[in-house]
């Protein structure tokens, strides 16, 4: 047991490391675009470079909004 | 040669290049405190279970798993990976976090190691060959652990750029290069490699792993990117902007509570 959760954390450490608001955004920006891309109704495939390049345009901003958030946790407060 | 073979050349060869000069300050503090013996056993040992992994992982996991939900996990690790790079970049950058030292760590080894009980008769360089014995454990764990664990992000950065772009083929020449180029300068000063500038390349590493990781998550999720390959670029660009941006604003917010701390103290 203890062999398993060392195995587990040491591979927690190396991908998530101690931003674990940043993995959990990404992981949840994610299933909400795949959940908008596929339940939504519209025809990924149909709709061209309609609303899913649209869609595609705001993963990069949720991860910016993600980054800077993450580091204002960790800002020096006076 | 497409964007992405580009990308994962420079990729592996840049984040190859930050951790081989990482894994060179352990296997130098070794093989100065223990001897060199069995430091390079040690080191090699680590590079031939790092090259057995890339090959075995790659291959099965790409066997394995359908594409699709290889781009969408691989992506997402990527993803996540690349922002960890990027964000310790910038906590350095901006204060939040002691920039990397690889003088300080090497003299911190080298102190470590000496407390270490020294090796048994004969295992130190100087002594002939006929007397040592057949090897100094602490020197070769200690440089085979050093040489592991730092390689292990290159083997992963591989393993996915390979995985997702269909092709190991420009990971493995960047990472194989920087690892040969920075072992050979090590071996030229014989110091640890301080002059490299660890921060900047992490941060251009970070950038491109976030680049690339958005772009392939993002189409496993189903989304379409505008001008297709040519969007991870676009993202490159995005991301640097975005990091600088985020850079000085942090920078301009501790200088800030500094003055603000310092007037504290001063009464001013």
């Amino acid at each position: 047991m203890k062999y398993v959760r060392g195995f587990f954390a040491f591979w927690y450490d190396f991908i998530v490391g101690d931003a674990w608001e940043v993995a959990a955004g990404v992981v949840l920006s994610l299933l909400l675009l795949y959940a908008l891309a596929h339940f939504s109704g519209a025809d990924a495939q149909t709709a061209g470079s309609g609303w899913t390049s649209y869609a595609a345009l705001l993963l990069p901003l949720a991860i910016v909004a993600l980054l800077g958030y993450s580091l204002w946790r960790v800002r020096p407060r006076g | 040669m497409s964007t992405q073979w580009w990308i994962g050349l420079v990729s592996s060869f840049l984040a190859s290049g930050v951790e081989v000069v990482e894994a060179v300050t352990i296997v130098l503090a070794v093989g100065v405190t223990r001897g060199w013996r069995s430091a390079w056993y040690g080191v090699v040992c680590a590079a031939v279970l790092l090259a057995a992994l890339v090959a075995l992982l790659g291959a099965t996991l790409q066997t394995l798993i359908p594409i699709d939900a290889l781009r969408i996990v691989i992506g997402t690790l990527l993803l996540i990976f690349g922002l960890q790079w990027l964000r310790k970049a910038i906590m350095r950058y901006t204060g939040l976090k002691e920039l990397h030292d690889e003088e300080k760590i090497y003299e911190r080894e080298v102190a470590e190691l000496r407390e270490e009980p020294a090796a048994p008769s004969g295992a130190i360089a100087g002594v002939s060959a006929q007397s040592r014995p057949a090897i100094d454990w602490t020197a070769f764990t200690v440089s085979f652990k050093g040489v592991l664990l730092e390689g292990l992000e290159v083997v992963f950065i591989v393993i996915t750029f390979g995985l997702t772009a269909g092709d190991s083929t420009p990971a493995v020449i960047g990472a194989v290069a920087a690892a040969l180029l920075v072992t050979a300068a090590a071996l030229l000063v014989h110091r640890p490699l301080t002059r490299v500038p660890e921060n900047t390349l992490k941060f251009v590493v970070g950038i491109m792993l976030t680049a690339f990781g958005t772009f392939w998550a993002g189409e496993g999720v189903g989304l379409q990117w505008p001008g297709e390959d040519l969007a991870i670029l676009g993202l490159l660009v995005f991301y640097a902007v975005s990091a600088g941006v985020i850079i000085v604003g942090l920078r301009a917010r501790t200088k800030g509570e500094s003055g603000k701390a310092q007037e504290a103290v001063t009464g001013v």
